[in-house]
């Protein structure tokens, strides 16, 4: 959604469903995931909306659905892209929008290559480095006569924006294009157009062109949906979407979790822009999070690839100074034109008084990533005995990441490990009782990883601010202490940063320089030294040069008199209130509700709602206003905060050679994006395409239909000996694993299990691992209802009891049933409800994006009984390997691959 | 006699609850029936720590116990109402399974040993100096990379943003960069 | 002891009056609709945890997503899952269209003690261990209930039991201790789609009537109320329900019977007998520690 809108947060928050006409949830089950939230869907129901539930599986959203649409598991762009085709092909799209506030109108280099012309790759494919050369998507710039003086200047900055698309590409594999959180990717802030959409180089006949193959019959050819149940999707939210209707988009991780999965939110956003539904009321793309905090944990990185705020990390050889850093970066239009300032004042409040503009404000200390580290090269790393000490904080990857045995394989090879945790998870307890040591694979005595397990507060026993999935810091205060030697994170990692410090004061080590000057200095409370968590969001928030709050990132200076730890968070701390903790009841104000807890940015509830009033400023139709122009009052009023320069009239036009924000005219809703403009077309930020094509997941038990390119050609794979891949269609060996697998939550569970199956009160409610079956499939396996399964992929074999159920609808795709296998992934051999790991079957093979791995659609093999112990469980796995003749090669080619 | 009064049999006799099916029979504890959301000392206002819908909570705490959490009516995002994993919050927090003491498992080791909490903060001190010095590296391939690959780390969508922001200063600042959590996953 | 006991079991204004409630507040009750539904099971934890009911034990039925079974001494709340080739009015599946076997529809119910008008439990507990609350409403009180057993037989929805090692009745309280400080049940509380609603009766039945109207002239046929009728067979409920098919189909009896619906003139003839024991309980009771 970065790349797409300018930032990477959900466009609207949950309250504001109710206002749709119609919400198409797909790639989440939204009633089972999301059950508080999903009121606000009920209530849009109760008001007459319709609700489009998309999915594989009929579950406890489909029930309540008005549309329930099985798909198979692995082919949403080509919905998306159908309905995408559909609305273009009827002229269902709402057209003065999309002239008005998307790139539709902009011009496209002529090197440009679609996957058109090149049979399912885009031009600047390097099939040796498994990357693209994103040069030829760029933008046009120039061709269009100029005034003069204005030309020469446009053609200084192509020049400028080739050598950052340059370093952006050194840096592809680095998860870059995630960067744009909050500030688009680098683009000319002033591309030729043509308005009328007509120029076959222009955007909208781009993406015509590129989606025209995407039919009906073609959709229901690759995602088993039928042609007239695919009509009935287009026509819904065509007709209700336009001036007097708009419709919502719901997603979660179905959507994220596959080798091509941000192009599935990108195909979303595309359609959504086209039917003219971002930044207005019942409108937008909802993403929804599975952890309190996942979204304040991606705005306040604990990512690699990330400093706070969404700026990148300084990446090796690139950004070898401050001022390489930000020129490679910062856009000249837009507010990300502004980022010297945020790193800086970033800068300042990590390294105080020691950062100066003589010494870059330390911009040295950091230090740099060179490619990607995500957790998935973590475990390769693990492995391969660079990494030797690892904190698992909050998480169970022995259970929750793709390919567990891997991750419990690299934990087996480390120096020591660090889990801080409610309960013993098997995070902390693989090296004694994991399926390794019962399989052989590893002996307890021969594992040299010293282990430390920490007990955790909980969020009763700490202070501080979750982000929730729209965005909103809201506060928890600590109701008592944490008992026994449990503590709080914020009091783990502050004194171990103390006693660190304290170890290094004297030291004269060019490398401990960073600690020595490290700003550390929180108070602390009560018995246990705990440190304010108040006082860290005051850093967060940022300060000026005599410690005051500050109240808006405006204020932000490059020149080091503001410290701030969070740019996008300024405010949220302003007049050094907490605006976070604050708790105004929803009875006593708008529906809006803006005085609970604080949103960034600037609390803002619904982001680009400049786009909810027409160029003139006035609302596209009374029924949907929410933002307008004042013109007695000359400001931008509404039920919300202006996203949006509230002094900017609709018709402001910046002077040639404005820069930063000041370049935004009074028709760019869209303000952290380099030209002001949506992008139907990434001329930059993504690795794998400006647009979404569809291609196969990693396995598949399908050829691609509308390309010669089977796979994601710059997905991420890794040719390891515990993480092979099925084979391709055409080759013989894919019939060993004929079945689709998808994994998944359950409403009475929390993602690995770690909150829930050590719960009674949730473990009776789903008390063991199970996988769901169609009754056809079960008579063909012979499995039993009750009974047990045996699941196999080339990665491992697990168990399940068999739940079989006419709700895993079998797929007709290309004249062949598809059984489709449900997992839940929630189970482990740990608590008090206990199962074996779907995550045992995944393999590792990630987007080339955001390095997320593909979980949500695999193949494997179901056979009855329970799995053999022992030694012969591996065994087992490796006659399935030999059976589909797999080699490390299987699966791994760039081109072709069908 | 005052005794005699409140003898439910009598009561039921004598008063209008004939048959004895209700006021009459009204034991003493249903008598003194309280909730536990009045006796409480106070109530601290929280946000469920499971999914990122946001619910808030009303925690409840009696002699410095929480006896109940549940939804708050004030939030406008949940209007009061929990589902069953924020309905189960209270057994997460106060539940049996929850750890209270650190525990170590020595390299080789067949089993947990308990530990002091101090000893083992300073434990992991060392440890993370030693790596960084074994693991440090100013260059690769002749570019400036100031860093250590020898620590990772995992974790940060359950827990807070403060929390989230001294690790990412603390890790940084240590040179550590593969820092990732369950937003990747 | 010239009593009419006909006329108070089954003539009386309120349950709460016959009872001997003169000044008491209106008959509160639960209406579950049940076509907004979403089988989350917050009811059945929010009610355990408020409760402290124990957990009892990890059974994977097979019935669906329904690993609870029914209601119990352990379970106050049950969320029955049925699956069905059938479809609700007007709702669209791409099952329907790839089957022939018709449209899938999945049915969710949180099922609840209904506190009867006319309560069986309470008419044949001997020790006046269940009781009518002022709010209508029918409670076991731990304190007195000696685990005789005997309400359990007479429920005619087969709600109350006997915990396990602890012999006593349990069942729903109506969360007799919140409602009595004004707050409303905790499964109703935690309710994320409000499916299940607490309040006054009566308008309860006036939100029914309308949510059922409101139902039908969508084309939801199949909706009905269940335990509404104030003239059925235990008087109606203090907890009734919109159901969208049968209620058999829920586990739910189709037409429950107060099982004690002869008893006034058992009682009329055993009265007697009944006053003379009084003499021999007074004796009981005096002779107990204060």
């Amino acid at each position: 959604m970065g790349t797409s809108f300018g930032r990477g947060g959900a466009t609207t928050f949950q309250q504001d469903l109710q206002n749709a006409d119609c919400i198409l949830i797909e790639g989440s089950n939204m009633a089972e995931c999301h059950p508080v939230g999903f009121q606000w869907v009920m209530e849009a129901k109760a008001r007459g909306a319709t609700l489009i539930h998309v999915d594989p599986r009929y579950t406890r959203t489909s029930a309540v659905a008005d549309i329930h649409v099985p798909l198979r598991a692995g082919t949403d762009i080509a919905f998306l892209g159908g309905i995408i085709n559909y609305v273009i092909e009827h002229e269902r799209y709402f057209r003065d929008y999309v002239v008005a506030y998307t790139n539709g109108p902009t011009l496209i280099s002529e090197e440009f290559k679609d996957t058109e012309d090149l049979d399912g790759v885009f031009s600047g494919l390097d099939a040796e480095q498994r990357k693209y050369d994103f040069h030829s998507w760029e933008y046009q710039t120039g061709a269009v006569q100029a005034a003069s003086g204005h030309r020469e200047m446009e053609a200084k900055q192509a020049d400028a924006h080739q050598q950052r698309h340059q370093a952006e590409s050194a840096k592809a594999e680095a998860a870059h294009g995630e960067s744009h959180g909050s500030g688009g990717a680098a683009a000319p802030g002033n591309p030729d157009r043509d308005e009328t959409m007509q120029d076959p180089r222009c955007v909208f006949q781009i993406v015509k062109r590129h989606f025209s193959r995407y039919t009906p019959e073609v959709v229901e050819q690759i995602c088993g949906v039928p042609k007239e149940l695919f009509l009935k999707v287009c026509e819904t939210l065509a007709s209700n979407s336009g001036r007097e209707r708009t419709s919502a988009f719901c997603y979660a991780v179905g959507w994220t979790q596959h080798s091509v999965g941000v192009q599935y939110i990108r195909t979303a956003a595309i359609l959504q822009l086209l039917l003219g539904n971002i930044g207005r009321p019942g409108g937008g793309i909802l993403a929804l999070r599975g952890h309190a905090s996942i979204q304040g944990s991606t705005d306040i990185p604990t990512l690699f690839n990330l400093l706070p705020g969404y700026l990148p990390m300084p990446h090796a050889g690139v950004d070898v100074d401050l001022d390489t850093y930000v020129a490679g970066e910062e856009t000249d239009k837009g507010f990300w034109g502004d980022m010297r300032s945020y790193m800086v004042s970033l800068l300042k409040a990590w390294w105080g008084e020691a950062a100066t503009p003589e010494n870059d404000f330390c911009y040295d200390y950091l230090p740099r990533i060179s490619g990607s580290h995500s957790t998935y090269e973590t475990v390769m790393a693990q492995l391969d005995g660079t990494c030797k000490g690892y904190f698992i904080v909050g998480e169970n990857p022995a259970v929750g990441s793709a390919n567990a045995k891997m991750q419990r394989l690299g934990m087996a090879n480390l120096d020591w490990l660090v889990v801080r945790d409610f309960s013993l998870i098997e995070s902390a307890t693989w090296w004694k009782d994991g399926p390794e040591i019962e399989t052989g694979e590893l002996r307890t005595e021969d594992i040299a990883t010293e282990v430390f397990f920490f007990p955790a507060a909980a969020h009763t026993e700490k202070n501080g601010s979750f982000t929730n999935t729209q965005r909103m810091l809201q506060w928890h205060h600590a109701a008592i202490e944490p008992p026994g030697h449990a503590r709080s994170d914020l009091w783990f990692y502050y004194h171990l940063g103390r006693r660190i410090k304290d170890r290094l004061a004297t030291s004269s080590e060019a490398m401990d320089r960073p600690v020595q000057d490290l700003t550390w200095d929180y108070p602390t409370e009560g018995a246990i030294a705990e440190p304010s968590a108040e006082a860290v969001l005051a850093e967060i928030n940022g300060y000026d040069a005599n410690g005051a709050p500050l109240s808006s990132y405006e204020q932000l200076n490059e020149d080091g008199s503001t410290a701030c730890g969070c740019w996008i968070y300024t405010g949220c701390y302003s007049d050094g209130v907490n605006q976070v903790a604050r708790r105004k009841p929803w009875r006593e104000q708008s529906w809006v509700a803006p005085e609970w807890g604080w949103a960034w940015p600037a609390n803002r509830r619904i982001i680009y709602n400049r786009a909810s009033a027409d160029p003139d400023g006035k609302p596209w139709s009374e029924r949907k206003a929410y933002i307008w122009w004042d013109d007695d009052k000359a400001r931008w009023t509404g039920h919300d905060v202006p996203d949006f320069d509230a002094r900017k009239s609709p018709w402001h036009r910046p002077p040639a050679g404005a820069k930063a924000a000041e370049a935004l005219s009074g028709v760019d809703p869209f303000v952290m994006q380099a030209d002001g403009k949506a992008w139907l077309f990434a001329p930059t930020g993504l690795q794998d395409g400006p647009l979404p094509a569809h291609y196969e997941p990693q396995d598949s038990p399908f050829a691609n239909l509308l390309y010669g390119q089977q796979r994601n050609p710059v997905r991420q794979v890794f040719p390891r000996k515990h993480n092979r891949l099925h084979p391709s269609p055409s080759e013989p060996g894919s019939a060993v694993f004929p079945y689709v697998l998808t994994t998944y939550r359950l409403t009475e569970h929390h993602t690995a299990g770690g909150m829930s199956r050590w719960q009674p009160y949730l473990a009776e409610l789903q008390p063991e691992m199970f996988c769901e079956v169609h009754p056809e499939l079960a008579k063909a396996r012979e499995l039993e209802h009750l009974g047990w399964a045996t699941i196999v992929t080339a990665r491992g074999a697990i168990e399940a009891r068999v739940l079989v159920t006419e709700r895993m609808t079998p797929i007709t795709v290309q004249g062949r049933r598809i059984h489709q296998i449900g997992l839940p992934y929630h189970w482990g051999p740990n608590g008090y409800s206990q199962g074996d790991a779907a995550n045992e079957l995944a393999a590792i093979s990630l987007d080339p994006n955001v390095h997320i791995q593909e979980v949500k659609a695999f193949t494997g093999d179901i056979r009855p009984g329970r799995r053999p112990r022992g030694p012969e469980r591996v065994a087992l796995v490796e006659e399935y390997q030999r059976r589909a003749g797999i080699t490390e090669s299987t699966g791994m080619e760039v081109r072709g691959g069908r | 006699m005052t005794k005699m009064a409140k003898w439910p049999v009598l009561d039921q006799l004598t008063g209008p609850d004939r048959l004895g099916r209700g006021k009459a029979v009204k034991s003493k504890r249903s008598e003194h029936l309280t909730a536990r959301l009045a006796d409480a000392d106070r109530v601290v206002k929280s946000v469920c720590p499971y999914c990122a819908v946001g619910c808030g909570q009303n925690v409840f705490v009696k002699n410095n116990k929480v006896v109940q959490i549940e939804g708050d009516p004030d939030s406008p995002v949940s209007r009061g109402r929990l589902c069953p994993k924020g309905s189960a919050s209270l057994q997460l927090t106060t539940g049996e399974a929850r750890r209270y003491e650190v525990l170590y498992r020595r390299p080789h080791g067949s089993d947990w040993e308990v530990l002091d909490l101090d000893t083992a903060m300073d434990m992991v001190a060392d440890r993370v100096i030693t790596t960084r010095r074994e693991t440090w590296q100013w260059e690769q391939e002749a570019k400036r990379t100031r860093r250590t690959l020898g620590i990772a780390s995992l974790g940060g969508a359950t827990l807070d943003n403060e929390e989230n922001y001294l690790m990412k200063k603390l890790y940084t600042a240590i040179g550590a960069i593969q820092i990732e959590n369950q937003a990747r996953i | 002891m010239a009593v009419d006991l006909e006329s108070l079991l089954l003539e009386d204004e309120t349950p709460a009056h016959a009872s001997g409630y003169r000044d008491h507040p209106p008959r509160m009750g639960f209406f579950t609709d049940t076509s907004v539904c979403i089988g989350c099971k917050a009811c059945e934890v929010a009610c355990k945890e408020w409760n402290q009911v124990p957990e009892d034990g990890l059974n994977f039925t097979g019935m669906s997503y329904d690993n609870t079974g029914g209601l119990g001494a352990d379970t106050w709340r049950h969320v029955a899952f049925i699956e069905q080739r059938r479809r609700v009015a007007h709702q669209v599946s791409g099952e329907e269209v790839q089957d022939d076997g018709g449209s899938l529809r999945w049915l969710m119910s949180s099922d609840v003690c209904k506190h009867c008008t006319h309560a069986a439990c309470l008419d044949v507990c001997p020790t006046g261990a269940l009781m009518r609350t002022e709010f209508g409403t029918v409670v076991v009180q731990e304190d007195i209930c000696n685990g005789c057993g005997y309400c359990i037989p007479a429920c005619p929805y087969g709600v109350i039991d006997q915990r396990q090692g602890d012999g006593r009745a349990w069942k729903c309280t109506l969360c007799y201790d919140r409602i009595s400080i004004g707050v409303e049940p905790a499964c109703a509380k935690a309710c994320p789609t409000d499916s299940i609603q607490f309040g006054e009766l009566d308008e309860l039945h006036h939100r029914a009537d309308q949510r059922l109207a409101q139902l039908h002239a969508a084309g939801v046929s199949d909706a009905r109320l269940y335990g509404r009728d104030e003239g059925d067979g235990v008087g109606g409920d203090g907890a009734f329900f919109l159901l969208l098919d049968e209620p058999e189909v829920y586990g739910l009896p189709p037409d429950p019977v107060v099982t004690t619906r002869d008893l006034p003139e058992m009682w009329v003839r055993v009265g007697a007998a009944a006053l003379g024991i009084v003499s021999v309980i007074a004796t009981s009771f005096i002779g107990r520690r204060p």
